[in-house]
């Protein structure tokens, strides 16, 4: 039996043994880390459906895993599958199909679609209300659609296909959903309740209607050309997020399991922090309070201090509020230090991947550890002299960074903030 | 060592009324279940009765923010803070952690029946179903129909700004929910959860998800365990919230304990002729000892096999028992089908109408759920 190793605060360590991604700009950890570190934009024109008369014509969307037409869970289960086939197989874990762990998974909320509808409506004579939709049901002659556009489908699939253990989670705090998906993940680790975790969070929900109801809500960039120049977090001119598609998959497992298998240990999950915001629906606390707190929280849970951080992966979506409060939390926890802090967006490039992004982002920064280099925050040619910090502007730059603190901000008053570290230098 | 877990504050609201008393004397007197076979015929449904908003929402700017299934589980988790005299406590309200089993809100049905007919003769579908949804939506629709703005809601209306979660998955995300919060407070990671879940069965959208499956009975009211002739869910109105703690917090503040949650279990069966059964089976089993007399709440769907397997195991394990389905009182509420359940059993244990209880649940297309509870 190999040593018994806790964290600071005598619970068992959580290793991070395999990493999966898939995002616009690519499939897999080397497609991604080769395109992100160049600054590229998987941002472009929308061809899934049309957009006229739309004030947004711009996405990240994963256009290369179908070829014809698809609902949202569809790709957001494709996705899944991908980042977890990556991460599992990285991990070494298990059997093909025998996963010896729990799936936390952050999943997008789902309903029925318009080609789906308008399916049912053909067999309509009069009126298409509900009604009517409803006597077309009843001939049980579109069942598939049912297990389609369950909440629990995605999960179920792929707690099927990888054999994970126990109940499958689905879960959703908006935006910081990825996060909050590994963060369960550290939880039952850390109560013993299982050795490993498969944690992902994914997102493939860019349709007309998706889009169109963030638009409402004049969340959207509109600066539509050049695509790639939209998304401009912490700039001047920033004016909304862009909507962008992906998934990231980690597995997460006890030090110690890792260890005396002699698993690559590839970094440590090493603090989690989430506060509640009783503020507002979609707007955070002018004053930042529970963003501040969250930070706080996750470091102390990781037994740290703001000095020990390298990193910042920022939530940074480019919305206008965001980047200000984030930037201004940031200050509160950091201090001066915040003025040479590198902070960065990968948004800048993936889009907002929505329910995916705090698990995307988790498995960047973690390459990030690996890799010594830190992925720029692109299109930054206007700052925002309210907003003084260090955003690695345009080019990706070298840096020996152990330790990333991971920010994820959601409507509804989530706040989920993640400290991922490099493993222990000798075990 | 695992600690104590006792709840310590129950919110109810469904077809028969709110709060404790109420359900807990429906319980006891096997009620005749309140049912609407008209609005929505051919599927009877059990509909919530009507609220009074103002006393749990008193900003009518908030009610208005909020789609039923929103209000309704804000409601009921007002009603479980008050039982468990929090809601004024604004320190214990910065340490609760919101755990909600939630699905997504109502479709307008009005704009999407147009927007069906309308895409009929479009020339240009895409661009018809662009004009018609920019102009159409409500923005706030959105909110309202997000899965984790019912714990968002729960937040802002009743002054909680601990973290929340929320879990998704019909009727699992009820078992996940509970259990999840069950095991984080056994370990340590937290003191005090609010746990529950909301489901309004009143809307057309939901029924038509269900339907497309099969799953919905088209036929009067038959209790849930004797629904052989055509098997399938009635629908109910419900929301329930738990407030969940330790045992150690609970007797530092005084707090009045209804029931202790001693197991919880959350499992997953690749479905097949008796997969249901021995998945209870195997929980049931590993709880213990189980009182024979025991209390049983089940949430059974009413959907033929699976609800048949269900009762087996319960037979099984719990011979003597008085099972009550949860549904056979106020509907099956998705979602909220498992919290209901075991507010309903944590009432009785309250009220002193049982010693122990089991609640058992099998889902209508995956997952089960079981849990233990006993005097405190």
């Amino acid at each position: 039996m190999g040593a018994n190793h806790r964290d600071s605060q005598g619970r068992p360590i959580v290793a991070v043994t395999g990493l999966g991604i898939v995002t616009s700009l690519g499939q897999g950890k080397d497609a991604n880390w080769e395109a992100l570190t160049a600054g590229r934009s998987g941002i472009h024109r929308i061809e899934r459906f049309p957009t006229e008369g739309l004030r947004t014509t711009i996405a990240a969307t994963v256009d290369f895993l179908f070829d014809g037409s698809f609902a949202a869970p569809e790709l957001s289960e494709k996705l899944a599958t991908l980042a977890a086939d990556e991460a599992v197989a990285q991990s070494g874990l298990g059997e093909a199909g025998d996963f010896p762990g729990e799936l936390f998974m952050a999943v997008p909320p789902v309903e029925m679609e318009w080609p789906q509808k308008q399916e049912l409506a053909q067999a309509i004579e009069g009126e298409t209300d509900y009604d009517a939709l409803l006597r077309v049901a009843a001939g049980h002659k579109h069942q598939p659609m049912h297990e389609l556009f369950l909440f629990g489908g995605v999960a179920e699939h792929i707690a099927e296909k990888f054999g994970t253990k126990g109940s499958p989670i689905s879960l959703s705090t908006a935006c910081s959903s990825g996060a909050t998906a590994i963060q369960m993940g550290v939880e039952a680790i850390r109560r013993g309740e299982t050795e490993a975790a498969l944690c992902i969070g994914t997102d493939g929900s860019v349709h007309a209607e998706a889009l169109i109801r963030f638009s409402l809500l004049s969340a959207l960039s509109t600066q539509n050309d050049p695509p790639e120049a939209s998304a401009k977090p912490f700039s001047k001119n920033r004016d909304g997020f862009v909507m962008g598609e992906g998934a990231g998959a980690l597995v997460l497992e006890d030090y110690d399991h890792a260890l005396a298998r002699g698993a690559t240990i590839l970094g440590i999950v090493a603090g989690c922090g989430e506060r509640g915001d009783g503020f507002h629906r979609t707007r955070s606390s002018p004053d930042g309070k529970p963003a501040i707190l969250a930070m706080q929280d996750a470091l102390a849970d990781a037994g740290l201090t703001p000095d020990d951080v390298d990193y910042i992966n920022a939530h940074g979506t480019s919305t206008p509020e965001n980047d200000k409060m984030e930037a201004m939390s940031c200050s509160a926890v950091f201090g001066e230090r915040m003025a040479k802090l590198p902070i960065s967006s990968n948004k800048s490039m993936l889009g907002h991947t929505l329910t995916a992004a705090g698990a995307v982002e988790a498995v960047i920064s973690l390459m990030t550890i690996a890799n010594g280099r830190i992925p720029p925050t692109i299109n930054y040619s206007q700052p925002d002299p309210a907003i003084a910090i260090d955003v690695v502007p345009n080019q990706a730059r070298d840096a020996k960074v152990r330790t990333v603190l991971s920010n994820s901000f959601g409507f509804g008053g989530q706040n989920t903030c993640l400290v991922l570290t490099a493993g222990p230098k000798a075990a | 060592m695992a600690r104590d877990v006792v709840i310590t504050g129950i919110g109810l609201a469904s077809s028969l009324g709110e709060g404790v008393e109420a359900h807990a004397q429906a319980l006891a007197a096997n009620a005749a279940p309140v049912v609407d076979a008209q609005s929505f015929a051919p599927y009877p449904l059990h509909p919530l009765k009507p609220l009074e908003l103002d006393r749990q929402i008193p900003k009518k700017s908030d009610q208005r923010q909020m789609e039923p299934w929103q209000r309704l589980g804000v409601y009921a988790a007002g009603l479980a803070l008050d039982d468990a005299a929090l809601k004024d406590d604004a320190e214990a309200k910065s340490e609760l952690q919101v755990i909600v089993a939630a699905g997504g809100g109502e479709r307008d049905h009005a704009v999407d029946a147009a927007v069906l007919a309308g895409l009929r003769n479009a020339n240009q579908p895409g661009a018809f179903l662009n004009e018609r949804l920019m102009s159409d939506l409500r923005p706030t629709l959105f909110l309202a129909q997000l899965s984790n703005l019912l714990a968002g809601n729960i937040g802002i209306v009743h002054g909680i700004t601990g973290a929340s979660r929320t879990l998704m998955g019909e009727e699992q995300a009820g078992v996940d929910a509970i259990r999840t919060a069950q095991a984080r407070i056994a370990a340590g990671q937290a003191d005090l959860i609010l746990v529950g879940g909301a489901y309004n069965a009143e809307r057309r959208d939901m029924l038509l998800l269900f339907e497309l499956g099969g799953f919905l009975r088209a036929a009067d009211f038959a209790p849930v365990f004797a629904r052989t002739d055509l098997p399938g869910m009635i629908t109910g109105s419900a929301g329930a919230f738990l407030v969940l703690e330790s045992a150690e917090r609970a007797a530092a503040r005084g707090a009045k304990v209804h029931a202790r949650l001693s197991h919880a279990g959350a499992h997953r069966s690749r479905r097949q002729p008796g997969s249901v059964a021995k998945a209870l089976d195997e929980m049931l089993a590993a709880f213990g000892p189980l009182a024979p007399d025991a209390l049983v709440i089940s949430a059974a769907t009413g959907c033929a096999a699976i609800t048949d397997e269900e009762a087996a195991a319960i037979a099984k394990a719990v011979p003597q028992s008085r099972l009550v389905a949860a549904g056979d009182l106020v509907g099956h509420s998705i979602e909220a089908a498992f919290p209901v359940s075991v507010a309903l059993a944590a009432a009785a244990l309250s009220t002193g109408a049982a010693n122990e209880a089991i609640v058992t649940g099998a889902a209508h297309w995956r997952g089960e759920g079981a849990v233990r509870l006993v005097k405190a």
